[in-house]
């Protein structure tokens, strides 16, 4: 789950204690208009939860409160990768010195937690490990450490920190007791910016927090941001289910990651294309019900594929939340089955009887006749 | 040790919960030694025939066991294996889907410096047709597995059972499935469990089934193109999308990283054959074993003259 930048450094950073800009969150030109007379000229930004405002011309700088106003008019209601946006940081504008990189995040190869710091703030990360590899520094740690004030000072060792070490190193240490007590995927200040004043303020950041963590931070999981769904998309998030639109014509309920990947994979090499992904796997083997009617409710749905390998996911459970879903909604588009594994032979049964539909031993043999029927 | 044997005695952590005797009555059933279990509101009871403890170090203490499997929900799953764990158990198979990451790495931490081997998280098992199964696969069906020698790699639970069900149709039979997982984070990796059959002795050849996402398939080629025994593989995921998670956190493709496309050169290169579609499996697995065999009597042959 990702945060907005407000979010992040509102719920995250401040509580913490990393040192944030003064800012406001203002929805109209009017909110913007008053927040600079106790802003001043300030950075005017959107908030929506991508790393592209910038080129998309949703930051922009404001000297007066005409301008701030005029800002936040051109920024609200753009739509930046995707994102609607609904909602404008009005920040105070910093006097940068130098900007820096620093990040804690889950290393999923290492299976540890990453320390990143770099002196080549602004960019992307891969972007600066790109050009220039050894400005990036990186400290992994195990799970049940501490960031010591060791570790996270010889980090920056030989970087010509001057007085701003001290404060960096102190931020470092918090950004990994942030990581750790908010269940973070990814904590990201960029850029860390020393100020000409000498301060050290976190200008931008971005948080993800660990979906499979959100039942024990609750409080925090409330203020993420929401994910880019469609509306179908919405309905099966909201059942409990995957689901994600592609855009073709051959609908897909199968159970599994791998195998509803494989039934897409074989639609394509048939020469089809899938309607959706969705699968009904693990827990959710009893929501085939639901779940045949969210694929049935997408656009074009020429033909369809059921695809059941039971191992957990009992297949008979499966087939009569197909069944059933099928005698409510009388699709009239053809199906296609195939079903092995457990509970195949109640399963069969079941569609034999009362769908009149005789599964294929092959789910290549299934696939192929619904990409040909869907032609 | 990964690869589960008949003399393996099993602790099944939450016996008492629906999915939990459910699947315990099928291990059983298959033969699989199971010899006790855990509940602590239940302790000292006997569920479906098998003694009850309050923890897996209790159980430790007076039913011995092997090998740990957790029907365990995500919010109690750290804790269960960090039971497991500090009791010794030398083996623990973790079936739990979306446990939290940081718990995650606190278990394979554990694992790490107690010497235990992890399977999983989010994995379906481990089964060998013939002895027994531990997990949530249907490893007491005839249809799907019979005893043969031909090793399966799969992070899918429900394409692992395809898979093993093609092999058998074709009249192929399995020494041993092993389910790693279809988390980003895992304890055995698809190098480790290829490593693992291709060292074992009743394994003549290996079916790999990989999925996109991470780098463990590019890990495995590396690993496949020292080895003498034939590979097959089939890389899910093709005609996914980047940039969304495919139902497995694992699954999940950013930038070139993790592609379809990466992964088949990575395992071409090392001269593993990748399939197009599922059932092309069992064709090319034994076409690469009657090569195989040749090759041996050929160099047996030439060895002679």
């Amino acid at each position: 789950m990702n945060f907005v930048e407000y979010a992040a450094k509102a719920k995250v950073l401040a509580p913490a204690g990393v040192p944030v800009p003064r800012g406001a969150l203002c929805a109209s030109p009017g909110e913007a208009e008053a927040a600079f007379a106790t802003i001043g000229p300030c950075v005017v930004k959107a908030q929506v939860p991508t790393g592209k405002r910038g080129k998309a011309g949703g930051i922009r700088k404001a000297d007066s409160a005409v301008e701030a106003a005029g800002a936040a008019q051109a920024i609200l209601g753009m739509s930046i990768d995707g994102y609607a946006v609904g909602q404008v940081l009005i920040e105070e504008r910093a006097d940068i010195a130098r900007e820096f990189y620093a990040a804690v995040l889950t290393d999923f190869a290492a299976c540890r937690p990453l320390v990143l710091f770099s002196t080549e703030g602004g960019m992307e990360i891969e972007e600066i490990a790109a050009a220039r590899p050894d400005a990036v520094r990186r400290h992994w740690l195990d799970i049940d450490a501490d960031l010591g004030e060791r570790d996270a000072r010889a980090m920056l060792a030989g970087l010509d920190l001057g007085g701003a070490e001290a404060k960096i190193t102190a931020i470092l240490r918090l950004l990994y007791a942030i990581y750790r007590a908010r269940d973070a995927e990814l904590v990201e200040i960029n850029p860390l910016a020393l100020l000409k004043d000498g301060r050290v303020v976190a200008l931008d950041c971005k948080f993800t927090l660990d979906d499979a963590a959100a039942f024990r931070q609750s409080e925090l999981a409330a203020a993420g941001a929401a994910e880019k769904l469609t509306a179908l998309e919405r309905r099966g998030a909201e059942a409990g289910l995957k689901f994600i639109e592609l855009g073709g014509n051959v609908g897909v309920l199968a159970n599994g990651a791998g195998l509803t990947m494989t039934t897409m994979d074989v639609i394509a090499h048939c020469g089809g294309q899938p309607v959706n992904f969705l699968e009904i796997g693990g827990e959710a083997y009893t929501k085939a019900e639901a779940g045949l009617g969210l694929v049935l409710s997408a656009g074009n749905v020429k033909s369809l594929v059921i695809n059941f390998c039971g191992a957990f996911a009992r297949t008979d459970v499966m087939a009569d939340g197909v069944v059933k879903a099928w005698e409510k909604l009388k699709p009239a588009i053809p199906v296609f089955f195939s079903i092995h594994g457990t509970g195949e032979d109640e399963a069969v049964k079941l569609v034999r009887e009362r769908l009149g539909t005789e599964p294929y031993d092959f789910m290549e043999d299934a696939v192929a006749a619904a990409v040909e029927a869907a032609r | 040790m990964i690869i589960y044997r008949k003399v393996h005695r099993v602790l099944v952590q939450g016996i008492t919960g629906k999915q939990g005797t459910f699947w315990t009555e099928k291990m059983i059933e298959c033969g699989t030694r199971v010899v006790a279990g855990v509940n602590p509101k239940r302790a000292g009871e006997s569920h479906i025939g098998v003694p009850v403890f309050a923890s897996a170090a209790a159980a430790m203490a007076k039913a011995p066991y092997d090998v740990a499997v957790m029907f365990i929900p995500p919010a109690l799953a750290k804790d269960a294996a960090l039971d497991a764990i500090a009791a010794g158990v030398k083996l623990l198979v973790v079936l739990t889907e979306h446990i939290p990451a940081h718990d995650v790495m606190a278990i394979l931490l554990a694992a790490r410096r107690a010497g235990t081997r992890i399977v999983g998280p989010n994995t379906a098992g481990l089964v060998t047709p013939g002895e027994g199964f531990v997990g949530i696969m249907p490893g007491h069906n005839p249809n799907v597995f019979r005893p043969g020698s031909v090793g399966v790699i799969s992070r899918s639970g429900s394409l692992g059972t395809l898979v093993a069900l093609n092999l058998t149709r074709a009249g192929i039979g399995q020494s041993a499935f092993l389910g790693i997982g279809g988390d980003p984070m895992i304890g055995t990796t698809t190098r480790d469990a290829l490593a693992a059959l291709d060292e074992d002795e009743r394994t003549d050849a290996i079916v790999l089934v990989g999925e996109i996402g991470g780098a463990m398939e590019e890990q495995a080629a590396e690993y496949a193109a020292g080895m003498a025994k034939p590979v097959v593989a089939f890389v899910a995921g093709r005609a996914s999308p980047p940039g969304k998670k495919m139902g497995h956190a694992g699954a999940i493709v950013t930038g070139s990283a993790g592609s379809y496309a990466s992964k088949r050169a990575a395992l071409e290169e090392a001269g593993v054959v990748v399939v197009d579609v599922p059932r092309d499996i069992p064709g090319a697995l034994s076409r690469r074993m009657n090569e195989a065999a040749s090759g041996k009597r050929a160099a047996r042959a030439s060895g002679r003259s």
